[in-house]
């Protein structure tokens, strides 16, 4: 690998770091895509079968060429500006509702090592990236000056608020137990303790001792993307789609993408705090990239099955979980922790 | 001009400027978003001095959160933009004078024999494996422990205060309690009665 990248390296010069930290970047956002249109086919093959039907099948075999026809489809159609709405927020708000959800993966580590930037606050990162992505939708309801999208728009601010606090709580338990604000060092974490040494890694991942919180962040990652059935920012029965109501062609093609983003990141996250990452979880196996994988693949499964199983929450009740449930059952979890963590008692000295 | 100094100028002209946006915006949500950048640029200019911890505390609580709120009831106001000019002369010297306060009291704190580069110069390079979080973390609880929680109880003080003005219980609402809507079954509902089949 290193006499491949040297002469290279050489041939830049001084902006190498520059178009290496690019080079990486591209390699990350390029399979990123490429999950995002798969997952919204999976979506549909997976509800598809959940409901006792075969789902796209017509474009390619088995209808594996369909997010690409889609794509195709969104590229091509024309984007219409409404006549009353304010252009520069109108073309802002898609590309804020994107934004944050990719540069995110920036501290998104995928196995030992491999990780756009290892920094030290990685988690206090994430925290603040996914607390910004509620402005591509409030800016798009505003600017697309319609009753539906300003609706689903102040829908969406509340929800996204109140379900941010309750995540960020069960993300200050995580940190507590691994003492480190560092994506790496909390996956390096949950595979040491008295499990690990025999040879059951999945019994000294977080889930287990933060169980309530690992439940919380599960459902709270839900409420953030807006997926069902908390999603009634689209709401399509009484707001049509909510903020998206006005756009057409890619700049609804952007909402879509950091929608699935979002999706991917949350699970990839979940993983990552909870599930021990790219960790084994026997001894006898190695530790692996594809882990990581398979249990990002099963979160995300998790979110379509529950779309394919509960009707929409109505709106009083969502609110209602996430301030008079979740909020007072993380804080006292927080307690509960630290003084765990504090005691004689404590796991992971 | 090394790297980083470029970097510290790049971001001060898009704070000073997207500052100067928000008094100067005609439409409030835009003079709101403006604050959002400024916010945020500044959050750039403090990781720049290593204070990552408070950098990101900036961008998740004022960004994330407070304007968050704050666009939401900007938006939802229906300004008159020519009702706020109407008295701008008329304001205009009371708001002088107060601004020219203000660049007085700047100037005595920033070019004080305290706060100058002299007395503040920058921080020394504290070497790899130096967290910020973990020293503020640490001096907030031990050296800094009673104004801490003097500070968080002004602070419940004032939520809870916030909560008991605008709680108000209002009678003749049709409010369901979720937890009875939940628990609720068929026969509470619903009674089945057996009944002979009618012949004719």
């Amino acid at each position: 690998m290193e006499s491949i990248i040297e002469p290279v390296a050489a041939l830049f010069g001084p902006a190498w770091p520059l178009v290496w930290s690019l080079l990486k970047i591209i390699g990350i956002i390029a399979p990123l895509f490429l999950c995002v249109a798969y997952l919204t086919l999976a979506e549909r093959k997976v509800i598809g079968y959940m409901q006792v039907r075969i789902g796209p099948n017509r474009v390619g075999p088995r209808g594996l060429l369909q997010p690409i026809a889609d794509g195709v489809k969104l590229l091509l159609k024309e984007i219409i500006v409404p006549s009353g709405s304010n252009k520069g927020l109108f073309i802002l708000g898609p590309v804020l509702a994107l934004g944050p959800a990719l540069a995110a993966w920036a501290v998104v580590p995928f196995s030992d090592g491999w990780v756009v930037g290892n920094v030290d606050a990685g988690l206090l990162f994430l925290l603040a990236v996914t607390s910004i992505e509620v402005y591509g939708v409030i800016i798009a309801a505003w600017a697309s000056n319609s009753k539906y999208a300003f609706l689903g728009g102040m829908r969406a601010a509340a929800q996204m608020v109140s379900y941010e606090i309750a995540m960020g709580f069960a993300l200050v338990c995580v940190l507590m137990i691994s003492s480190s604000l560092n994506l790496s060092e909390i996956v390096a974490g949950q595979g040491r303790g008295q499990w690990a040494e025999w040879g059951f890694g999945f019994l000294s991942w977080n889930w287990l001792p933060l169980f309530p919180m690992f439940i919380v962040y599960l459902i709270s990652g839900i409420a953030e993307t807006n997926r069902a059935p908390f999603d009634v920012v689209e709401g399509e029965s009484e707001i049509v789609a909510g903020h998206m109501v006005e756009y057409s062609g890619m700049a609804f093609a952007l909402f879509f993408l950091g929608e699935y983003a979002n999706m991917i990141l949350i699970s990839a996250l979940t993983s990552i705090l909870f599930l021990g990452g790219w960790l084994s979880p026997v001894g006898f196996l190695p530790d692996s990239f594809l882990w990581l994988v398979a249990k990002t693949s099963f979160i995300l499964f998790l979110f379509l099955w529950f779309r394919a199983t509960f009707p929409r929450f109505r709106y009083d009740h969502i609110m209602r979980l996430g301030w008079k449930v979740f909020i007072p059952l993380t804080l006292f979890w927080v307690v509960v922790v630290a003084v765990w963590v504090m005691s004689p008692f404590s796991i992971w000295k | 001009m090394d790297f980083q100094t470029a970097v510290f100028y790049f971001f001060s002209t898009v704070l000073v400027l997207s500052a100067l946006r928000v008094i100067t915006a005609r439409n409030p949500v835009h003079a709101a978003l403006f604050l959002v950048l400024t916010f945020f640029t500044a959050g750039g200019i403090w990781m720049l001095l290593r204070a990552e911890f408070l950098a990101i505390a900036l961008v998740m609580v004022y960004v994330g959160a407070v304007m968050v709120l704050f666009l939401f009831v900007v938006m939802m106001l229906d300004i008159n933009l020519d009702r706020i000019r109407e008295g701008f002369w008329s304001y205009l010297p009371v708001g002088a004078v107060i601004g020219l306060l203000m660049v007085i009291e700047m100037a005595i704190v920033l070019g004080g024999k305290y706060f100058g580069l002299e007395g503040m110069p920058a921080p020394a390079d504290p070497g790899e494996g130096y967290s910020n979080t973990k020293e503020l973390g640490r001096l907030l609880y031990t050296e800094y422990v009673y104004p801490f929680e003097l500070a968080s109880i002004v602070l419940l003080v004032a939520m809870i205060a916030a909560i008991a003005l605008t709680l108000r219980k209002r009678t003749n609402v049709k409010v369901v309690d979720p937890a009875a809507q939940v628990a609720v079954k068929r026969d509470d509902r619903v009674r089945i009665v057996s009944m002979r089949a009618e012949k004719d």
